[in-house]
């Protein structure tokens, strides 16, 4: 009788995991297989598994018709440089916020908190606005200048993400709950706050520094609404609007399989490597905001 | 710079009476300022003041590229958004008194668009719907009749899918909170088309969703045994948003789950072993016990979820570009359609404006709502 129950929640859980697997290994495993073959595996289990005549023609293709390599470039220097800044930014302020005291701090820390509830899709509109406005500083004949705008360019899709609320949030709660001995022990030895934050606070906090990380990455990479807006040239494209313009075009399935395979290949690739930190950390990041 | 030099005399007055080590340090608050400075500047340059930005320029003509000057137009655009009006009308009838009919024998109404052109009170109104009352046609108004619409769509989507991706999440914390070996992989598989771009899985979902090649109707068809035809799932202005619905409920319900797992695991083991001795059974000990128990992490889940529901866009761009017959336009995609595409960033400022009191309105309500039902 025991065994039939546990039996009988193996295969629903194996059937619920079915549904929840099948588009992606089905994405996957077409995007290496011709055209007839994806349609005449499609009602089978074939369907998700890598048999019959596999080939690469369809990455191949994509490659010579869409310039990938370079919103793949675009994506990763976004991506890298956000997160990168982002850490640095979002503890340093969450340093202050947590383990200084000074006047407005509280004032400070409510603004953080209440800014958590704008989501990015009430001020794409005029945020398009002011950066069509901003200047980039360019070098032209031996000398900096102003010119153009922030249309069409890396910074555009890096500088309005850099600081988060949500993420100082998530630092500011990490940060006070380490015990202040250490911090006041360094400072009767003369350590300034930003030796604090470096040899102090910065080694003891790995987890929330990872989580932080995992989730920017993700909302980052991601990215869709703010780059169809603000980057219409190819230059400075990242990989979303490129597949979605790709994908509009309405070539062949099987490659549209392999370029949304390509572009899901480093957040799954990142996924499977830090699996368990990945889903400790949403889970946390969920409870505490 | 005078209050930093004043506050630097004061910082090393006291600590030169007590820490003789120190007085080259600079002071405190230079240090609150420089590490603290950068993330404000960001939040305040492309959080706060672009949100000001769209109050303030909600009152205007504002457009992204326009040779004229940018005027005041006081309440026009917010009026243009959400004024509604109504009229009534009767059928017309010929000099006799009788009334007229079509071939098909449907009554013959004066044409609705000379009648609102001639009529100043109902100058700028187009026709959102009408229905028909004994031989009355009644004929809704709405000066921008697809925002009016949007704000349908977008209630509709969140109506469904709060409901579906909570539920969903709900079900799925409670499968692999079970004690069984591999049940981590579970946990993995569910998870992963949180990982997947929504761009990604709206591409992948549209052939699902196809109507003679895709699974979902192959299935329908041999579930039913051929007595279902295929539905057009992304082309039906009916079955269009559900489908957005459905996939939309898919793919993001792992992270309510992963939310309610850690709720679930945060329920005493105590409380269950009380409720057994109390003679509950399963259903009891849930109801009883992990329901009143998950009651924080319920509100969480409903807020946040409904908080990112109202921002539909990427699917819809992605899927079906608002269609079929604007069935599935919701109130982000209007902003981008008018602000965006359409450069009218003063129009697209009101409708963000509009959309971001709407989802405090519900947060606050929301919060209300579960707050008093632990009073009672």
């Amino acid at each position: 009788m025991k065994h039939l129950r546990k039996l009988g929640a193996y295969l629903f859980l194996l059937l619920i995991g079915y549904v929840f697997l099948f588009p992606l290994l089905f994405m996957i495993m077409s995007s290496f297989k011709p055209e007839q073959v994806i349609f005449a595996d499609l009602y089978s289990i074939r369907a998700i598994l890598p048999v019959g005549d596999l080939t690469l023609d369809n990455y191949r293709q994509v490659f010579e018709k869409s310039d990938v390599l370079l919103y793949f470039r675009n994506s990763i220097l976004i991506t890298s440089a956000t997160v990168i800044l982002g850490l640095f930014v979002n503890s340093l302020l969450a340093f202050t916020l947590s383990r200084m005291r000074w006047s407005g701090r509280k004032y400070i820390l409510a603004a953080v908190v209440a800014l958590m509830i704008i989501p990015i899709e009430a001020i794409v509109v005029p945020l398009l606005l002011l950066v069509s406005k901003l200047p980039t500083i360019g070098w032209e004949q031996g000398g900096f200048v102003l010119m153009g705008s922030w249309l069409n360019s890396l910074e555009v899709q890096i500088l309005p993400f850099v600081a988060n609320s949500f993420f100082i949030f998530l630092f500011y709660q990490f940060f006070r709950d380490i015990p202040k001995d250490f911090d006041e022990a360094a400072e009767l030895d003369g350590a300034t706050p930003f030796q604090i934050y470096r040899h102090i606070i910065v080694p003891m906090s790995g987890p929330v520094f990872a989580t932080v990380a995992i989730l920017h990455f993700l909302l980052m990479w991601n990215q869709y609404i703010w780059p169809i807006m603000a980057v219409q040239g190819e230059d400075a494209r990242p990989v979303m609007p490129g597949i979605q313009i790709f994908f509009g075009r309405q070539t062949s399935w099987g490659e549209i399989m392999a370029y949304a395979s390509f572009v899901t290949l480093p957040v799954l690739a990142v996924f499977l490597a830090f699996q368990k930190k990945f889903v400790s950390s949403l889970a946390g990041a969920g409870i505490k905001g | 710079m005078n209050a930093n030099t004043s506050v630097n005399s004061s910082d090393t007055l006291t600590v030169s009476s007590g820490r003789p080590s120190e007085p080259q340090r600079p002071p405190r608050k230079r240090y609150v300022f420089l590490m603290s400075a950068p993330a404000l500047l960001g939040l305040f340059m492309f959080l706060v003041l672009p949100f000001l930005m769209a109050l303030g320029m909600s009152f205007t003509d504002q457009r992204l590229l326009s040779p004229n000057a940018t005027e005041w137009v006081g309440l026009r655009n917010y009026d243009r958004l959400l004024n509604i009006s109504w009229l009534v009308q009767e059928p017309v009838s010929d000099a006799a008194g009788n009334l007229k009919q079509t071939a098909d024998g449907e009554l013959v109404y004066p044409r609705l668009r000379s009648v609102l052109r001639n009529d100043p009170e109902y100058k700028d109104f187009k026709e959102y719907t009408h229905w028909s009352f004994d031989n009355k046609r009644v004929v809704l108004l709405a000066k921008d009749p697809s925002f009016i619409q949007s704000i349908i769509n977008t209630l509709l989507f969140v109506i469904l899918v709060v409901p579906i991706q909570c539920g969903t999440a709900l079900g799925l914390a409670l499968l692999i909170n079970q004690k069984l070996r591999g049940i981590f992989l579970f946990r993995t598989v569910f998870f992963s088309p949180v990982v997947t771009s929504i761009v990604v899985v709206s591409i992948v979902w549209s052939f699902l969703y196809h109507k003679d090649l895709g699974l979902f109707n192959h299935y329908l068809s041999a579930m039913s045994f051929g007595l279902i035809g295929p539905v057009d799932w992304l082309g039906d202005p009916d079955w269009a948003m559900p489908s957005i619905v459905l996939m939309s409920a898919w793919q993001a319900a792992g992270v309510q789950m992963l939310i309610f797992l850690a709720g679930l695991q945060g329920i005493s083991g105590d409380l269950y072993e009380a409720a057994e001795l109390d003679g509950a059974g399963p259903w009891g000990k849930f109801v009883n016990v992990t329901l009143p128990g998950l009651k924080n992490t319920t509100i969480f889940v409903v807020i946040s979820t409904t908080i990112q529901a109202f921002g539909l866009f990427t699917q819809v761009d992605v899927m079906t570009r608002g269609g079929p017959q604007g069935s599935t336009s919701t109130v982000m995609y209007h902003a981008v359609t008018k602000g965006f595409r359409e450069q009218d960033i003063a129009y697209g400022s009101a409708i963000s404006v509009i959309f971001f009191l709407a989802i405090l309105a519900i947060a606050l309500l929301q919060k209300r709502f579960f707050d008093k039902r632990e009073d009672a």
